[in-house]
């Protein structure tokens, strides 16, 4: 009966002990998934979204508030990582869409009122008070802030341009599947 | 020499009697030449030259940039009339930037001076040289051949490929080359030879080229150059197929040839090496096979870079009737062209004018699951289960089943009984999947450039507040001051 008594007590402290050190040393901050997909998300804060920032946004997907395909400037590359991320099924198919879009200045119409390059939130537009202002395309994610702050709509979001470097061939159109249908 | 066994590849019809018989002939002067200032695979050249200056022949007007890439020089004398953008010979039809020159007539070379024993230079030299002179892999892949020299010096090639292996149906311009001037491509090998310092030189030289197998021979014979039959198929002259029939190794999935000790240049390069070594002059010119059943007079030109299309088809005494189809390059990995007005670069080995007869039908029926394709594909992949994961939206199923070894050489799209066009399905999911890849890219960099902002606007609202407490401490530490000093003149006057 002792001997019983004495071993479980010793085997009940040993493994506290280990489950003790553990909980210390493997201790997670916050929540890994939202980290996680905070990693994912452009991280441009844009709130295109509803949330706020793209931590807001990740809070929502972990908590299954808000569908993968939520970020507009993420487009379908997002979603589907989202998805494989949350190991959901999401229906990508509508996201794409929306065609790769870009800032751009209409220099004609801009008063230099530096309204926009304060706003954006990848430091994409450079500009100076009475100077016309100028947007960065490899720094531009499209989250649209600039366009909304605009006094004279002289920054649009437009589709980016096709490039040579860019281009590539597009998916080709066969009957087998309307065939295969039939 | 005992051959090795090789996997896959096709036999299509060759059409090479339409040129193959007629002799070299060099094209007269065009008035205008638009040289691309992109001609090889790597970063673009920088324009070193301004509108309106006269350049002469040979003259470097586009310095190269960066690791992989290649100057561009000025195919003949003239006045520079333009550096914008111009169609651009590839399939989308769009431009790149472009240097237009008109011809003052003259045709005069740049003065260089040229070394009178190319043996006597440094292996180092060499290959400077040829990455002075431009030189790409006139096959078609376009690599600048310096940085390939460079890297084979470093990785110790034993043995060096030489590959006059032209399997495309239609185009001739290597087989004239090495029937022609085989003894300046031998001197070229040779220089590569020395520059690389490989022990080993192989000339594989498809069997259905007779009459340039045997002028290589006669001009190889008592150097250490081997000139050596290899099968007539299709993809012959893909560099990884040319080092499994001659050595029997294959190059890993993700490796280069220089991995397992090998260094493949094509022919045209070797002559182009020769050139540039021994005369200084940079590659200005190339060999083009100008065939196709719409064509009145094929041939084989040599062609100054920049040269358009048309030009060589006018040239070439039109066309005997509609032509169906114009394709740079060859028939299975040419490219379609919607207009003739685009300029021949360094990499253009054929322009083809083809008939509705030599097209066929191209209606496209249901797999049968034949297997044809994967009996057909020279790399050993399955052409249809990947395009089938491709069609429905899945490319990255279609990677993990080797999407990336596909070499698009088109041997599954040739086979395939129901037309399926298998070779499409792959160029397009190749180019989604950089487009993702650009795309996570960019994220990644706009990722930073947000953060980097957040941190900046708390910095500075930091320091702001640390600059207004500051300010209230200072107040307040006069304030207190002047109340102490008001109070010690109040109790003095007490």
């Amino acid at each position: 009966m002792i001997t019983a008594l004495t071993s479980l007590t010793i085997l009940g402290a040993i493994l506290g002990l280990i489950l003790g050190v553990a909980a210390r040393v493997f201790r997670v901050e916050g929540n890994a998934l939202v980290a996680e997909l905070v990693d994912i998300l452009p991280g441009s804060q844009c709130g295109q979204c509803g949330f706020p920032g793209c931590a807001g946004a990740a809070q929502a997907l972990a908590e299954g508030r808000a569908p993968v395909t939520l970020c507009p400037p993420g487009g379908r590359a997002v979603a589907i990582a989202l998805a494989a991320k949350l190991g959901v099924d999401a229906d990508v198919s509508g996201v794409q869409d929306s065609v790769p879009m870009i800032a751009e200045v209409r220099e004609e119409l801009c008063i230099g009122c530096t309204r926009c390059f304060k706003v954006c939130p990848t430091d994409a537009i450079m500009g100076a008070a009475q100077q016309i202002h100028s947007v960065f395309r490899e720094a531009c994610t499209a989250c649209g802030k600039c366009e909304e702050v605009c006094p004279t709509e002289s920054v649009k979001l437009q589709p980016v341009p096709v490039t040579l470097h860019a281009w590539y061939w597009n998916k080709p159109v066969t009957q087998t599947m309307q065939t295969v249908a039939a | 020499m005992k051959l090795f066994k090789l996997r896959g590849g096709v036999h299509p019809e060759g059409w090479k009697g339409l040129a193959a018989e007629r002799a070299i002939r060099v094209l007269p002067l065009p008035e205008r030449l638009f040289v691309p200032l992109q001609q090889h695979v790597g970063a673009p050249a920088q324009p070193l030259i301004k509108v309106g200056e006269h350049v002469l022949k040979g003259q470097i007007i586009g310095a190269s940039q960066g690791f992989i890439s290649a100057p561009v020089h000025a195919s003949t004398s003239g006045r520079i009339v333009a550096i914008g953008d111009y169609t651009a010979a590839h399939p989308s039809g769009l431009a790149a930037p472009t240097v237009t020159i008109e011809s003052d007539g003259e045709d005069r070379w740049l003065e260089t001076d040229s070394p009178s024993d190319p043996f006597s230079l440094l292996p180092e030299e060499i290959a400077a040289a040829v990455g002075a002179a431009g030189i790409v892999g006139l096959g078609g892949a376009t690599f600048p051949s310096a940085v390939k020299l460079n890297l084979s010096r470093k990785n110790n090639v034993r043995t060096l490929i030489i590959n006059g292996g032209e399997c495309e149906p239609y185009i001739t311009c290597d087989d004239r080359l090495m029937r022609e001037r085989a003894s300046d491509i031998i001197e070229g090998v040779r220089l590569i030879r020395y520059a690389v310092g490989a022990v080993d030189v192989m000339v594989g030289i498809e069997e259905n080229k007779p009459a340039a197998l045997a002028s290589m021979r006669a001009a190889a014979a008592g150097t250490e150059v081997q000139v050596i039959a290899v099968p007539a198929m299709y993809p012959m002259g893909w560099d990884k197929q040319m080092i499994r029939a001659l050595t029997g190794r294959e190059v890993p999935a993700d490796g280069r040839s220089a991995d397992i000790g090998v260094l493949v240049h094509n022919v045209a390069t070797a002559y182009a090496v020769r050139d540039a070594v021994r005369f200084g002059r940079p590659l200005v010119s190339r060999l083009v096979t100008v065939s196709g059943g719409a064509v009145a007079e094929p041939g084989n030109l040599e062609v100054p870079i920049g040269t358009l299309v048309e030009t060589l088809f006018q040239y070439c005494g039109g066309f005997s009737e509609k032509p169906a189809r114009m394709v740079l390059g060859g028939p299975m990995m040419g490219i379609e062209l919607f207009t003739a007005a685009v300029p021949v670069v360094k990499g253009t080995s054929g322009v083809l004018a083809l008939t509705a007869r030599e097209i066929g039908s191209t209606q496209a029926s249901p797999c049968i699951r034949c297997s044809s394709c994967v009996r057909a594909c020279p790399v050993g992949l399955l052409p249809l289960e990947m395009a089938a994961h491709i069609r429905a939206g899945d490319s990255n199923a279609a990677v993990s089943r080797g999407l990336k070894d596909c070499i698009a050489c088109g041997c599954c799209s040739f086979v395939c009984p129901s037309h399926i066009p298998l070779v499409h399905y792959f160029n397009f999911a190749k180019g989604e999947l950089m487009e993702q890849e650009r795309g996570k890219l960019k994220q990644e960099a706009t990722r930073k450039l947000a953060d980097e902002r957040i941190a900046r606007t708390q910095r500075i609202e930091r320091e702001r507040q640390e600059a207004a407490e500051k300010r209230k401490a200072a107040r307040e530490a006069r304030e207190f001051a002047a109340k102490q000093a008001a109070l010690q003149t109040t109790t003095e006057v007490a």
